[in-house]
């Protein structure tokens, strides 16, 4: 499934819905691919256009960015501004020369846990397919 | 504030192409308030600038800062010494800081903002142009809403025959006609009255920028004698 390469994926995960949702998908004992590494916000509304693109810069090949439902913001309309800001920098890294399938913002419920993984393995197989961002894996910027 | 526009990614990666060792210098001024030149701005563009140039093969080292006020040379001169050492600046103040990095420091000054206009903020995400800079206000005559620069025709002695019924321009069909909000406005005040029997006499267009370049002095504020 790989191509290859084990990828890094981060994911942006809102605290009331994406992450119970993967806590859940580890309770459930579901497997996934050990690509993601997740970032918990306290909604996605939190999220920051700069998070992304420093995600990509420090290295990342993919990123998600997964929040409530729409209509289910714990905060009323965290999600459908991140949304918003998600599909800015789609726009963006296409215009960089990045594909723009590399970001994604998902929805779900906390409830859904077998969405969680599911959402882990379409991206995982998606970023396989891309390959890495970089051909030579390590960002030259990245001195830390 | 002075209201500015990011210029197009594309634009500004053709403008640094030649150039591997970049200050990005913003402007902790209006360019940050209406979010385009900013801490915040210096931030993103240059995140995408590494990432576009070390996708192409080109890589770029990029130092960040941002001035104060970047169209006073005092807030600028701590950055010097980061200066010297770069190929390039690229500014993301408005024009006046681009002017005085230029004026300023032997080595290209090269624009990241379209500077646009006098503006306010209407709400989050969006500026409107109120004040033309035309150096001979006339916003006591008007109830403090200008017509030079929001009729979209500059008229003294509006509404033109083609305002709206919906109270919207002719021209700019999502704009409120400003010769309607300004009648509006006097009613309000009670000085309509005032409008009505006075014609608007002809503008002096010799203090705007038809006149040439401008510039102010307060003789008893210079220092030399
Ligand atoms: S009349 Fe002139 S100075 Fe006054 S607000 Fe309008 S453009 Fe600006
Ligand atoms: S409709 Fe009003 S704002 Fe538009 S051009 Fe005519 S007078 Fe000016």
């Amino acid at each position: 499934m790989n191509n290859g390469f084990e990828s890094k994926i981060v994911a942006f995960c809102c605290h009331y819905c994406a992450f119970a949702a993967a806590d859940l998908a580890g309770v459930l004992r579901l497997k996934y691919p050990p690509d993601l590494r997740i970032i918990r916000l306290p909604c996605t509304g939190k999220l920051d256009t700069l998070f992304l693109l420093k995600a990509f810069e420090k290295g990342a090949d993919g990123v998600l960015v997964a929040g409530c439902l729409e209509g289910s913001c714990h905060f009323i309309s965290g999600n459908l501004r991140a949304k918003k800001r998600v599909l800015a920098v789609k726009n963006l890294l296409e215009r960089l020369g990045i594909e723009k399938e590399r970001l994604e913002f998902f929805n779900l419920s906390s409830a859904q846990g077998e969405r969680f993984a599911q959402i882990a393995r379409e991206m995982t197989e998606r970023i396989a397919k891309l390959g890495p961002l970089r051909s030579s894996g390590r960002c030259p910027y990245d001195r830390g | 504030m002075i209201v500015a526009d990011q210029k197009p990614i594309e634009e500004i990666l053709e403008i640094l192409a030649p150039y591997k060792r970049v200050l990005f210098l913003g402007c902790q001024s209006c360019v940050a308030v209406c979010m385009a030149g900013g801490e915040k701005e210096v931030g993103l563009l240059a995140a995408a600038v590494r990432l576009a140039r070390a996708k192409s093969g080109a890589p770029i080292e990029i130092a960040e800062g941002a001035a104060k006020r970047q169209c006073d040379d005092e807030f600028n001169e701590p950055f010097g010494p980061v200066i010297q050492q770069q190929e390039a600046v690229l500014s993301l103040a408005c024009g006046v800081g681009v002017n005085k990095l230029a004026e300023r420091f032997a080595i290209p000054i090269l624009p990241a903002l379209n500077t646009r206009f006098f503006g306010k903020v209407e709400r989050q995400g969006i500026w409107k142009e109120v004040c033309a800079g035309c150096g001979d206000c006339i916003l006591h005559l008007t109830g403090g809403i200008c017509p030079i620069a929001r009729c979209a025709k500059n008229l003294l002695n509006g509404p033109c025959g083609g305002v709206r019924a919906d109270g919207t321009c002719e021209v700019k069909r999502d704009w409120p006609c400003a010769w309607v909000q300004i009648i509006q406005r006097l009613e309000e005040l009670g000085q309509l009255e005032r409008l009505l029997s006075t014609r608007m006499a002809a503008k002096d267009w010799s203090s705007d920028r038809h006149g040439g370049p401008r510039r102010r002095v307060r003789e008893d504020m210079l220092l030399e004698a």
